[in-house]
């Protein structure tokens, strides 16, 4: 199991508040859960206080969360530790997860490891402009993509060292670069093209979206 | 191989539309009321039929599993919680159902939640999957829309579907520990009995299922349980999705008939193993929790992919995410790695576990240096049977099997290793004065 722990007291902001478009999401969520179970939102909450935050999950946000569902806090401080994707320190605007499980360590994940030290530095480091950090996570269920990095909402897939350096240059530059396959390649098809479903009449009446 | 008719998930590389009219083209939500109409026994047995394995991993039978919900719908509520929880290493194929196939699973909560009298059903999403929760929830909106789900849809079972997210926890695949997470504490498994067909969610009848094995049910519905026990080998019934990687010249998700040969299903469809199938070192079958099988005529070579054929080589189909390793892999680094990835998710409920990951992780990473005592192979074997079996959830048994699988087949790597390293020792001619 990993062992996680809060941010140093100095770290820490000493107030959070859901905003006001959040605050009505937050109320939603609750209406997705029979009565009196709103202990059942916790995790898309914290998710959208550590998003509010800008990537990180402080004390006093899970304080928050805690008092909104009606919650003991250390229910919730016991949540927060345990799931991984909380982070409960700081971390970079572009925060990169790289997965280094098997599958992907086996095609490349090791150069990719070397271009995040390289240009950012150790684990969970935050460089000085505050824009990148790095962590290595456990599998990201994109195997056959593989190696691959999650940056926000979205998969970089099908990396090299060269193309996984483009990547990260584009969004130095501020800018989104085109998520999914970075080679010629449709989603999780073979390269080259599907080997099945070349079937056309079974798509008569279905458009290309 | 398996005629393009005969597949189930057309869109599985989301070539075409995956929202609803793209959907309808493909045949989905097509005479679904038909189908409910037949009544909650007919539709159970009609899956028992079927042969339908659950395809998250244990392969327990689907339809049997749907008919331990209770008959009658008493004072709690009855619920259908799908696992889309999907972190097995070397497995990704539910993800391709939620971002490009979503009304086949939608379509398949409603018939199972009308065999399990169940009105409300949670699919939990794991954490990392956002941009496929979208895609899912937005599909999940065109349905209400439509009225295709919900309360007094055209379909006649009131409904309701929702969808849950994780933050990151490969232990919430594990069905009560998924359950927990979904009551919104810490994902750790619950003893069983009871089991959640009995005490679910909300202390109420829950059935537990994965992603793939309910978004086939509409197919098997549609097209009657003897199309699909026709494919495939009995008990091994069905087609599957399986999740080809590592070191494969092309690697894809691809549908194919279960029993497929594993030669076979590499050469097809990925291109074969990378330097050509007598590079072949090692593959996983069934994703990182199940022993791997060597190369070799009696092992790989004629490896059937389906359950029995996996058990024939002391392995098991798992999810069907099948991991290659070729003869440039370092094996033991390659396990030691898997090794790590359970160190890390262990919940840290029962001891043999959360002490025994860290214990059999450290040894291993040795092991991989050659930095070991030959006497220590056989104590990490006598570890691995020490967890196996001794834990609350199956995770001990996931985490101990790969290990026992490289010692079965590696031990003399592992041996030559050592070797290496204590000749190592000499190999500079030994210190013979004091330093000072």
């Amino acid at each position: 199991m990993s062992v996680r722990r809060l941010a140093p007291p100095e770290q820490q902001p000493k107030e959070f508040a859901f905003s006001k478009d959040n605050l009505a999401w937050a109320k939603q969520q609750i209406a997705k859960y029979p009565e009196g179970r709103q202990q059942s939102a916790v995790i898309p909450l914290l998710w959208r206080a550590q998003e509010q935050v800008g990537g990180w999950l402080p004390e006093a946000a899970i304080r928050a969360v805690a008092e909104f569902l009606g919650m003991a806090h250390i229910r919730v401080l016991e949540v927060a530790t345990f799931y991984t994707m909380f982070n409960l320190a700081p971390v970079g605007k572009v925060h990169v997860q790289l997965c280094g499980t098997t599958p992907c360590r086996l095609r490349g994940a090791d150069e990719l490891e070397k271009v995040c030290r390289k240009r950012i530095g150790d684990q969970m480091h935050v460089t000085e402009d505050g824009k990148f950090s790095w962590v290595e996570v456990e599998c990201l269920g994109a195997c056959v993509n593989a190696p691959m990095v999650q940056v926000g909402s979205d998969y970089y897939e099908d990396l090299t060292a060269e193309s996984f350096g483009k990547v990260l240059d584009q969004f130095a530059a501020g800018k989104t670069p085109k998520p999914g396959p970075q080679i010629d390649r449709q989603l999780s098809a073979p390269v080259g093209g599907p080997t099945t479903l070349t079937d056309k009449s079974l798509y008569s009446d279905s458009k290309r979206s | 191989m398996l005629a393009d008719k005969d597949r189930i998930f057309k869109n599985l590389y989301g070539l075409h539309d995956s929202g609803l009219k793209g959907a309808r083209a493909r045949g989905a939500w097509d005479g679904t009321k038909a189908i409910l109409a037949k009544g909650r026994d007919a539709i159970v047995n009609d899956v028992k039929a079927s042969g339908l394995r659950g395809r998250g991993g244990a392969g327990f039978p689907t339809g049997l599993k749907w008919s331990f919900m209770p008959k009658q719908l008493g004072e709690r509520p009855h619920y259908l919680v799908v696992n889309a929880d999907e972190s097995e290493p070397g497995t990704c194929k539910d993800r391709e159902i939620m971002r490009n196939d979503p009304h086949l699973l939608i379509e398949g909560c409603l018939i199972a939640g009308c065999a399990m009298g169940a009105n409300a059903g949670y699919i939990y999403v794991r954490g990392e999957f956002i941009r496929e929760r979208e895609r899912l929830q937005a599909a999940i909106d065109e349905a209400y829309e439509a009225k295709l789900i919900g309360k007094n849809n055209v379909h006649g079972w009131d409904f309701d579907l929702y969808v849950h997210h994780g933050a990151g926890a490969y232990i919430c695949g594990e069905e009560t520990a998924l359950l927990e997470s979904l009551e919104g504490k810490k994902g750790q498994p619950r003893l069983k009995p009871p089991f959640p067909a009995n005490v679910g969610l909300y202390g109420c009848p829950t059935t537990v299922q994965n992603v793939e094995s309910i978004a086939v049910v509409p197919d098997i519905m549609r097209r009657g349980a003897t199309w699909f026990a026709g494919i495939g080998r009995p008990n091994n019934t069905g087609t599957k999705l399986f999740c080809i990687s590592g070191h494969v010249v092309k690697p894809c998700n691809v549908e194919d008939a279960m029993g497929i040969p594993l030669r076979e299903l590499l050469e097809t469809h990925a291109g074969g193993v990378r330097g050509g199938w007598d590079n072949l070192l090692a593959v996983i079958p069934g994703g990182s929790s199940m022993p791997l099988v060597p190369a070799g005529a009696d092992q790989a070579d004629t490896l059937l992919m389906d359950f029995d054929g996996c058990r024939d080589k002391k392995s098991a189909l798992g999810t069907a995410g099948v991991v290659v390793m070729d003869k440039s892999t370092d094996i033991i680094r390659a396990m030691t790695r898997i090794s790590y990835f359970y160190k890390h998710e262990s919940c840290g409920q029962c001891t043999p576990c959360r002490e025994g990951m860290g214990w059999m992780w450290r040894v291993l990473t040795r092991m991989t240096e050659g930095r070991a005592q030959k006497r220590e192979i056989d104590m990490l074997w006598e570890v691995t049977t020490q967890i196996e079996g001794h834990t609350i959830c199956a995770f001990g048994d996931g985490a101990a099997w790969p290990v026992q699988g490289l010692l079965r087949h590696f031990r003399p790597e592992i041996e030559r290793r050592i070797d290496q390293y204590t000749r190592n020792a000499d190999a500079h001619g030994a210190v013979r004065e004091a330093a000072e």
